[in-house]
């Protein structure tokens, strides 16, 4: 049953993406983007892998369909005819292809056993993880404590390309009143509904947040989660308003932040005598020591993963009023 | 207690100082905390070489879990080596650039070019130190990301293709490097280095972990610019600001080149690499085209930072082509060419900013009759381009020495013969660029009075690098230590347990 979810999700899949190729009009490309992060997730899921499955929902299908809704505000709909000749790409394409299905032709059997993958590291992280970190989610066990030194590093790539978006679009200047029309001032349902549900998914967030630990979840979900909240506050009320309740400079500093809470902790437990990251050193037990390390370090990831995303969002926000005013 | 810490601390201080640097948003203060770190970061590498020349070799697991199941830090003599000339390199261009960003970078987003810069060096750090595979991606990415940023940062509109172009290029080679490690996980369930070499050696050609190879090596080819692969590579930094040049032409592309002898010599192995799937004959006819062709694309440029930017590729070719020769000398060669060439490209870049300081303009029109006006920074330009034609008593002699050694060693005459034929093209293009700035008077729509020397801070580490090419093609005993130490020691086949934490 498992085999024949699959086949039909990757067919689906593999339409998706066809359709993606030859539509001209970027607006349903946005939108068949977004239900292939979904149908990718649904195989995830379907993989039980739902920590990442989650990821792909809220990054993939969530904040990127709103980031590419807002490059498409400022360059417009229509694809521009491509002068190029394709016949060099058409031929790169299909030799990554051909390697590709040749590569499988040695690969272990799908999801048995006896792999690789599940007899050399694995074990481990499955039978000692329970009481060398304690978490009854292992994937949290692997991504923030044996492997916490990539979750670092995958935090500094988001911070990266914050400073990158920064430093190519910037803010605009805050100037009252300049632009009168900002946000769907009109549509009272909208207001209304987004007052009410607004509050709700900064709540969700938070849940997912803190309850990583146990079920799916953790900074990077909960960062994009609570970021829709904000975007979703300033597309109804407006980018000026927005600004008040989170200011782009203050953004900077909480992304700033999040990056230094993480790395924090692994100068603390240094100066305890442990090696960088090293949880263990954080507590006298050091399972409570593992359990603090993760909890702080998660909430690292989301807090710079919120403020990245927002300072995107509002990066290309500002760009489109700033069109839209001239 | 920094001393059981050396091996993690040229990520660290990076890393940890970049979003500082950013809270701190003032340039001046800024520029003096960056160079401060990347200074502090360039002795802990010098300490780092020291301890992996006498020590073999130093593992860090950080989080305290042994590998492979946490992730390990591994310096040797191979990446200490090219860690010292990236973290230099860095420290000298942070300097140079309080000046010359002046008149490229607007001045709001100063505190933002310091960031980028400190990223990317905790990113080309994190690449250089790791021991685990799937870490190294991690490091790309932000060294990449932080790239495109630098790039994007000149006020000439010009950079924002380039900048994107090689967006795009560098997420195809990356992407292409994280499927090879995929593959090679699915085949090892493992990604520590050591350890994924040794759960590859008993496999017999298979058809998986070849074309993980395969991946791996085209994806570190576009990042390194190997010829055909290299398109990416000039419009960057030509329109890229010329600090930002100075740093990523003498040390992002090197970094790539020893992505791939980690990769070959580490991971695959010598043996299946070059005996089994012949790829040292594929680099080796890439590399002598790169030579050809690209020194003489530079030789029919106008622009100097393009003439430059092609003779990198070229330089680039000289390096892949010490690796091909399979060879403890022609590796040698390799990794001794990585450091020279770095300490040649960064001066001649920043002697270009600094004539874009003054003139504005960096065609080699720009140039003419700047031998009078700007003689310390024209002198300069003089000695670092010598040293990439090759003259003796510099360090482009040293490695050009070295490779045509290795070839010899081989009998192959027409490669010797071939190396040093390349030099009579940077003969060509170096020379046109002399000749323009000593035997041509200044335009006459320049005010010879406006045309003087750029600022001390500029100057000061110019002439650092030129005096270090100087010294270092006289006494070779240090880099010929560190890089034949190297280059044995990835020879040599290691074991994970071999050392102790």
């Amino acid at each position: 049953m498992a085999e024949f979810i699959n086949l039909a999700l990757l067919a689906m899949l593999a339409l998706t993406a066809l359709r993606v190729i030859f539509l001209k009009d970027l607006f349903a490309v946005v939108m068949l983007f977004g239900i292939y992060s979904f149908l990718s997730a649904l195989i995830f899921v379907n993989l039980d892998a739902v920590d990442v499955a989650f990821t792909e929902a809220s990054v993939g299908a969530g904040i990127s369909t709103v980031l590419m809704l807002g490059t498409l505000a400022l360059t417009g709909r229509t694809e521009k005819e491509n002068k190029h000749s394709s016949v060099l790409p058409l031929l790169v394409v299909t030799v990554t292809g051909a390697a590709l299905i040749y590569a499988t032709l040695d690969m272990p059997p799908f999801g048995h056993p006896d792999n690789p993958i599940h007899q050399h590291v694995a074990p481990r992280y499955i039978e000692e993880s329970p009481k060398e970190v304690g978490l009854p989610n292992m994937v949290t066990s692997v991504l923030a404590s044996y492997r916490g030194f990539d979750t670092l590093g995958e935090t500094v790539v988001v911070f990266s390309a914050a400073i990158g978006v920064i430093s190519l679009l910037g803010f605009r200047r805050r100037e009252e009143n300049d632009t009168p029309k900002s946000g769907l001032k009109e549509h009272h349902v909208l207001r209304v509904v987004a007052k009410i549900i607004i509050p709700l998914i900064i709540l969700f967030a938070l849940y997912v947040q803190f309850h990583g630990d146990f079920g799916p979840g953790g900074g990077f979900q909960a960062g994009v989660i609570a970021a829709a909240a904000f975007i979703l506050y300033a597309l109804v009320f407006g980018l000026p308003l927005a600004f008040a309740v989170i200011s782009p400079k203050f953004l900077q500093v909480m992304a700033s932040f999040g990056v230094l809470l993480y790395a924090g902790v692994g100068l603390y437990s240094m100066s305890q005598g442990g090696q960088f990251l090293d949880y263990n050193k954080l507590a006298a037990d050091p399972v409570a020591g593992q359990h603090y390390g993760i909890l702080i370090i998660e909430l690292g990831v989301g807090i710079t993963v919120f403020a990245v995303m927002l300072s995107i969002f509002y990066a290309f926000d500002s760009q489109v009023e700033r069109s839209n005013v001239q | 207690m920094l001393e059981q810490h050396l091996a993690a601390l040229p990520i660290i201080l990076p890393l940890i100082a970049a979003p500082l640097t950013l809270l701190l948003g003032r340039s001046i203060l800024s520029w003096g905390f960056a160079t401060f770190v990347s200074g502090c970061a360039s002795v802990v590498a010098w300490q780092l070489l020291l301890a992996a020349l006498s020590n073999g070799a130093l593992s860090y697991a950080v989080g305290g879990w042994p590998p492979p199941w946490g992730i390990e830090l591994r310096i040797d003599a191979a990446n200490a080596f090219v860690l010292l000339a990236v973290t230099t390199i860095s420290t000298l261009v942070l300097i140079y650039s309080k000046d010359s960003i002046q008149k490229e970078i607007e001045a709001h987003k100063h505190s933002l070019y310091f960031t980028a810069h400190l990223l990317c060096l905790a990113g080309l750090s994190g690449i250089l130190v790791t021991g685990d595979a799937f870490n190294l991606f991690v490091f790309l990415e932000i060294s990449s990301l932080a790239t495109y940023t630098l790039v994007s940062l000149a006020s000439d509109r010009r950079c924002l293709t380039s900048a994107f172009r090689y967006l795009v290029m560098g997420t195809i080679g990356a992407t292409f490097i994280l499927i090879g490690v995929g593959l090679l996980y699915m085949k090892t369930g493992t990604l520590n280095m050591l350890d994924l070499a040794n759960r590859i050696a008993p496999y017999e050609s298979s058809r998986t972990i070849n074309t993980g190879l395969a991946f791996v090596m085209v994806g570190v080819s576009i990042k390194l610019a190997l010829f055909p692969l290299h398109m990416w590579l000039p419009p960057a930094y030509t329109h890229a600001p010329s600090a930002v040049t100075a740093f990523l032409a003498s040390t992002a592309t090197k970094v790539a080149v020893y992505v791939m002898i980690r990769f070959i010599f580490t991971i695959f192995g010598v043996e299946h690499v070059f005996h089994e799937m012949n790829i040292d004959l594929i680099l080796m006819a890439l590399a002598i085209v790169a030579i050809f062709k690209c020194s003489y694309m530079a030789t029919v440029q106008s622009n100097v930072k393009t003439v430059l930017a092609y003779s990198s590729v070229a330089q680039i070719g000289y390096m892949i082509l010490g690796i091909s020769l399979v060879s403890v000398t022609g590796l040698m060669a390799g990794l001794i060419h990585i450091f020279n060439h770095a300490l040649m490209k960064g001066a001649l870049f920043m002697a270009v900013g600094a004539v874009f300081y003054r003139v504005g303009s960096v065609d080699i029109k720009a140039f003419r009759g700047l031998g009078k006006q700007m003689p310390l920074t024209m002198a300069a330009f003089t000695i670092a381009g010598l040293s990439i034609i090759g003259v003796p008593l510099t360090v482009g002699f040293v490695s050009k020495w070295y490779l045509v050694t290795a070839a010899l060693e081989q009998n192959q005459w027409i490669l010797a013969a071939l190396v040093l034929g390349g030099s009579l093209l940077a003969v060509v293009y170096i020379g046109r660029i002399i000749e323009a700035a000593y035997f041509q008077d200044l335009s006459d729509t320049l005010d010879p009075n406006d045309i003087k020397e750029v600022p001390l801070l500029m100057l000061a580490p110019m002439w650092t690098l030129v005096i270090a090419n100087i010294y270092f093609g006289i006494d070779t005993s240090i880099t010929t230590e560190a890089a034949t130490s190297a280059s044995e020691w990835l020879f040599q086949n290691h074991n994970l347990q071999e050392v102790s934490p």
